[in-house]
């Protein structure tokens, strides 16, 4: 079994096709006749664009228009005339129209490539393929296609190039896997695009497989399973076709509200830890950001953002979710994460320790970068503010002064903000759920964050195999807290999220319903299975369900009776 | 010749997509277009130039034109960036 990156959702079990790096050696490095030279380019030019569009037509009806964007990106590219001018100089001196376009080829795909830049690196996937492309048409050698596989197959290859890709039959193609790319490279977004399962970055997947033995692609677990045994086989034709029924099931809730069985409406979102997650949000149908993690930005780095920096990373994210709500929770970080800058000391406890916003708090110029970074953001967008590890009023109305004062700061040098930027409540801590009537009284929402909760309140780290049989959500004790703080909310008529895990467990829905949460924030792709899991129930069932369940003793007698409803 | 310093929107910078409808657009125009970025000045009809120079969101460029249409194309320049060319 090989582990790489799950790009595209899915099980294939298919037989390997190896897609070869083509051979493209060219004797003529020179040439006599320039004129000729240009005519031949120019008519290899020609053949391109229009071969290009015709597999951007194809493409549309096989994946979508984005993907068919991608190539006529292509022609564009060909037709630059930066790109044309420098090919057609190189030829005029003497080189050959096939030196010609790969000496320009070359130089782009470098330059591309060395940039720090996620998306113009992915253009350098773009001139290879263009290149390639013109050599062919050039020395007359038919271009490689994967277009005819045949039924069953899996596709490995060192990288998928969009033009490669453009003739891909889906029906024909069980799995993708490629040696590079990641989540957010070309190959994963066609792929997902084609709804073909996919595992990318696995290396030297080209010398590991042989052509036309078995294997099996998880492209949700990234796993990779070479010449599978019957056990393995039948044990993944299972999972594939449960896969399949529940994707077919959930295609209805694409594009949909989130309501309840009898039409009360609820809020479901997702939760990201970098600004360009916010694309996987919308890309999974969510309805906003209920949870953006801010700590990637100061982890693996010499020295703490600056405002500016951090202002980048969170106008980004709300500028992709348009007037979609963003909900940033500040920094939470603490003495069990290793951050050379800022000098965390090794604690005892550090769960129980100098923290979240107790280090915001204490490191002052730190958290108003942070702030003010947040509050010019918002001009961009719906931007709120959460505070994490929150344990009495004093820690939310000192952030709110600051605020304050960010806010005059602003005012002052006449920059735009957003004047009524809501600032929530992470509920987290036994200690916020305790007096969640007083917090409720100054925080705009609250978001009941139960992976820590749970913790908490069970004394327990999930990690110490001796203890985590006490880590559940299903607790009574963590279910009567989850109750009370939704209670409290409701009382003081402001909404209230849950971005833990539990937000998404079809046993936990139920009560949610019926206690009534506002806002379901779930790992992006959990959005639509959610949102079918919130239609089953109606108030009055769900009322029945949490009745029962909360007169229960033990999670074990609760989980029994959920399981089997 | 005429010029204005302008600051990019597009979430995710000027990439392909931008980058191909500025550089078509300004291509209608005879004057010579520059974007000064970063101390370089990058050919403003170009595609491959644009994504080459790696303008990240909220960055701040200068867009100059220089020739018979330079106003009417230093419009339409300021125009397509302030509009985040459409996206």
């Amino acid at each position: 079994m090989l582990s790489a990156t799950g790009a595209s959702k899915g099980i294939g079990i298919g037989k390997v096709f190896i897609v070869k790096d083509q051979e493209l050696s060219f004797e003529q490095k020179t040439t006599e006749n320039p004129e000729e030279e240009i005519i031949r380019y120019k008519n290899a030019v020609e053949v391109f664009c229009k071969n290009t569009e015709k597999a951007a037509d194809r493409l549309k009806e096989s994946a979508s228009e984005k993907e068919a964007e991608i190539l006529m990106g292509h022609i564009l590219m060909i037709k630059d005339p930066y790109m044309n001018g420098e090919i057609k100089n190189k030829i005029e001196s003497g080189q050959s129209a096939e030196s010609a376009v790969d000496t320009v080829c070359n130089m782009f795909i470098t330059v591309f490539s060395s940039t720090d830049d996620e998306l113009t690196k992915q253009r350098a996937t773009d001139v290879a393929d263009i290149k390639t492309a013109l050599l062919c048409l050039l020395l007359g050698i038919e271009e490689k296609s994967i277009a005819d596989v045949p039924k069953g197959t899996i596709i490995v290859a060192k990288d998928l190039t969009p033009s490669m890709t453009a003739g891909i039959k889906k029906e024909n193609v069980e799995g993708i896997i490629t040696e590079t790319g990641g989540k957010t490279s070309h190959s994963a977004i066609l792929a997902r695009a084609l709804e073909i399962p996919a595992v990318l970055s696995l290396e030297n997947a080209c010398k590991i497989f042989s052509e036309g033995s078995q294997v099996i692609v998880d492209g949700t677990e990234g796993i990779v399973i070479k010449e599978p045994d019957e056990r393995q086989l039948s044990e993944y034709m299972k999972k594939r076709e449960i896969y399949l029924n529940e994707k077919e099931e959930l295609k209805k809730y694409i594009g949909k509200e989130t309501i309840t069985k009898d039409g009360i409406k609820v809020e479901l979102v997702g939760n990201i830890g970098k600004p360009d997650d916010a694309n996987n949000v919308l890309e999974c149908d969510g309805e906003g950001v209920g949870l953006f993690r801010t700590e990637f930005l100061f982890m693996d780095r010499e020295k703490a953002p600056t405002e500016e920096e951090q202002f980048e990373a969170y106008k980004k994210a709300a500028l992709i979710m348009k007037e979609k709500p963003v909900i940033i929770r500040t920094l939470d970080i603490g003495g069990d994460k290793d951050i050379p800058y800022m000098q965390l000391k090794k604690e005892e406890n550090p769960f129980l320790g100098f923290r979240a916003v107790r280090y915001c708090l204490k490191n002052q110029e730190l958290y108003h970068n942070q702030l003010k970074a947040i509050l010019r953001a918002s001009a961009y967008g719906n931007i709120k503010i959460m505070i994490p590890l929150v344990t009495c009023l004093n820690e939310l109305t000192e952030v709110k002064d600051m605020i304050l004062q960010i806010k005059s700061e602003l005012e002052n040098e006449n920059i735009s903000y957003n004047k009524n930027i809501e600032v929530g409540v992470m509920i987290e801590t036994p200690a916020a759920s305790l007096i969640a009537d007083i917090l409720a009284k100054e925080a705009d929402f609250f978001s009941i964050g139960t992976n820590d909760l749970t913790g908490y309140t069970m004394c327990v780290d999930r990690g110490n195999k001796n203890v985590s049989y006490l880590y559940s959500p299903f607790e009574p004790a963590v279910l009567r807290s989850i109750e009370h703080i939704i209670k409290c909310a409701k009382a003081k008529n402001i909404p209230v999220g849950m971005c833990g895990e539990a937000a998404s467990d079809p046993m936990l829905i139920p009560l949610l319903v019926s206690f009534g949460l506002d806002e379901y924030s779930v790992t992006p792709t959990s959005v639509l299975e959610t949102r079918k899991n919130i239609s089953n129930w109606s108030k009055a069932e769900a009322d029945k369900i949490a009745q029962t369940v909360m007169n229960f003793n033990t999670k074990n007698e609760i989980i029994e009776y959920l399981s089997k409803i | 010749m005429v010029s204005e310093k302008l600051t990019l929107q597009n979430p995710q910078g000027f990439h392909m997509r931008p980058a191909g409808v500025f550089a078509g657009e300004m291509g209608k125009f005879n004057s010579d277009i520059k974007i000064k970025f970063n101390g370089n000045d990058i050919n403003g009809k170009s595609l491959m130039n644009i994504i080459a120079a790696c303008i990240k969101c909220g960055s701040e460029i200068e867009v100059v034109c220089n020739g018979t249409d330079e106003q009417a194309a230093l419009d339409k320049a300021v125009e397509l960036i302030n509009g985040g060319m459409g996206e």
